[in-house]
């Protein structure tokens, strides 16, 4: 699909998430918004719950996943919006470079987003919730990480399409949302688990639905992308 | 229209519809339909025994599975035609992706509710989260609804026709997971939640007839909406092309 000159698709993947990351990184406006929002969620949905019934590190898992499908979302927002202002997609468009090269580009552009914001309420909710810091925390944060994948797959695929619509912010949760619900039932029932302190072997046939879910929307999202595009 | 509309969406675009060819919407098979529907409630609620375990609460039976069935049937037509669409640019593909989602999301409601007063009676309560099918049948709700949204908030026929279809194919492919994960999650609390769920070996001849019965009217009642709410659409986009010819715009 790239012509002889043009970039292999995924060298041009990472030019458009670096190219995303770069405003991002000069404003940072989007960031810090998302990270207030996610630790001033898990403040508080501290106090959502009787302490003396459920303990915070029994909730913690149920907080996490609330947390980062709602943060995803605010992330995921901003992705194609960007583009919108001044036609930049359009510019994408005409550049020598696939549209699975934009897809894919949005989507490393937004997992990395997503995964910096991550990197500093994983921690949060530890500290706010007494969680012990040690291998079961490392092993949710792989987690995090699967679940991150399949979030952002079907959420780049929609965030494209949401913003051509009439609807544009409403839209996005109400389309990505369903989607998030195999992610975020084994997610968060794995970390639950791996949390309590139960063999990791119990959670695998959970982890083995959340790899299957990112394999298959990263391939059928990245194949329906074309088809969202305005020619 | 001279083609019908259920069988003459293989083939490549049509004839542009005939502006003053208007059928109204109630036609023979609406009533056929109907007429059905009726029957069957009488032989139902008058000729059919009460079951000895359930009471006359099994009598929902009659409503709520034939109505999951018209909507997995609504639904399936959605998803199928979505490829269609995305392989041969019909529209009238597309028309009926979004006639069958309309009458699929009224059926997916009668089927929730109706399986929840069910519930309540059985199982003594409103909700039940580990029945399997009540779970996916919620989330398969969503799923439409959202697709239903969708194409409420694009004016491009054209993209709403590309970005719907997008989303019933992902839909479908959506299903799967949410059943696997309902079931992993069913699983750790319940043992088995079919086996609560007295099911076919129970029933007499006379239920049998009258659930076969049940299955053929809301068929028929699901083809003869999809038939309606298929004109509608018929309508609605000829008097669209009407209104840019008079606008002086011809798209």
């Amino acid at each position: 699909m790239t012509g002889p000159r043009a970039p292999g698709t995924l060298a041009a993947a990472w030019l458009m998430a670096r190219k995303d990351l770069a405003i991002e990184f000069r404003t940072r406006t989007a960031f810090f918004s998302a990270l207030v929002f996610a630790v001033l969620a898990i403040c508080i949905f501290y106090f959502t719950w009787d302490e003396s019934v459920i303990s915070p590190a029994e909730r913690a898992p149920g907080v996490l996943w609330v947390v980062l499908a709602f943060s995803a979302l605010l992330g995921l927002q901003r992705s194609f919006g960007l583009e919108e202002e001044d036609r930049g997609i359009d510019a994408l468009l005409v550049s020598p470079i696939s549209r699975e090269s934009i897809y894919l580009g949005k989507a490393i552009g937004n997992l990395l987003f997503l995964g910096a914001i991550q990197v500093v309420t994983i921690p949060a909710l530890a500290l706010f919730y007494n969680l012990p810091v040690g291998r079961p925390l490392l092993v949710v944060t792989g987690i995090v990480v699967l679940a991150m994948v399949g979030i952002v797959a079907v959420g780049t695929l929609f965030s494209a399409m949401a913003v051509n619509t009439r609807l544009a912010e409403l839209l996005l949760p109400m389309l990505s949302l369903p989607f998030f619900v195999p992610i975020l039932m084994n997610a968060a029932q794995a970390s639950w688990r791996v949390l309590a302190g139960r063999p990791l072997l119990e959670s695998w046939p959970l982890l083995k639905i959340l790899i299957a879910f990112d394999l298959v929307f990263v391939v059928a999202c990245t194949l329906a992308f074309p088809f969202t595009l305005e020619e | 229209m001279t083609t019908d509309p259920l069988h003459g969406v293989s083939s490549r675009r049509g004839p542009e519809p005939k502006p003053l060819d208007v059928k109204p919407l109630f036609d023979w098979f609406f009533v056929l339909a109907a007429l059905a529907v009726i029957g069957l409630y009488v032989r139902a609620i008058y000729f059919t025994p009460i079951e000895a375990l359930q009471g006359a609460a099994q009598k929902i039976y009659y409503i709520h599975i034939p109505a999951w069935l018209s909507a997995y049937l609504s639904v399936g037509i959605t998803a199928l035609m979505s490829i269609v669409y995305l392989w041969l640019h019909d529209e009238r593909a597309d028309r009926l992706a979004e006639a069958s989602a309309e009458v699929g999301l009224v059926f997916l409601t009668v089927g929730l509710t109706t399986g929840s007063i069910w519930g309540r009676v059985i199982w003594g309560a409103w909700w039940v989260w580990w029945d399997m099918r009540l779970t996916l049948t919620l989330f398969l709700w969503f799923v439409v609804a959202a697709y239903l949204i969708l194409r409420g908030a694009i004016e491009d026929v054209e993209m709403r026709a590309r970005y719907s279809a997008v989303l019933a194919i992902l839909g479908a492919l959506l299903i799967p997971f949410i059943h696997l994960s309902v079931y992993m999650f069913a699983a750790r609390l319940h043992p088995m939640p079919v086996v609560l769920k007295p099911s076919a070996p129970s029933l007499s001849p006379e239920m049998l007839t009258t659930f076969l019965l049940g299955f053929g009217a809301f068929t028929l009642l699901c083809i003869a909406l999809i038939r309606a709410r298929y004109r509608l659409g018929v309508q609605r986009d000829m008097l669209a092309a009407l209104e840019d010819v008079g606008g002086g715009g011809v798209s």
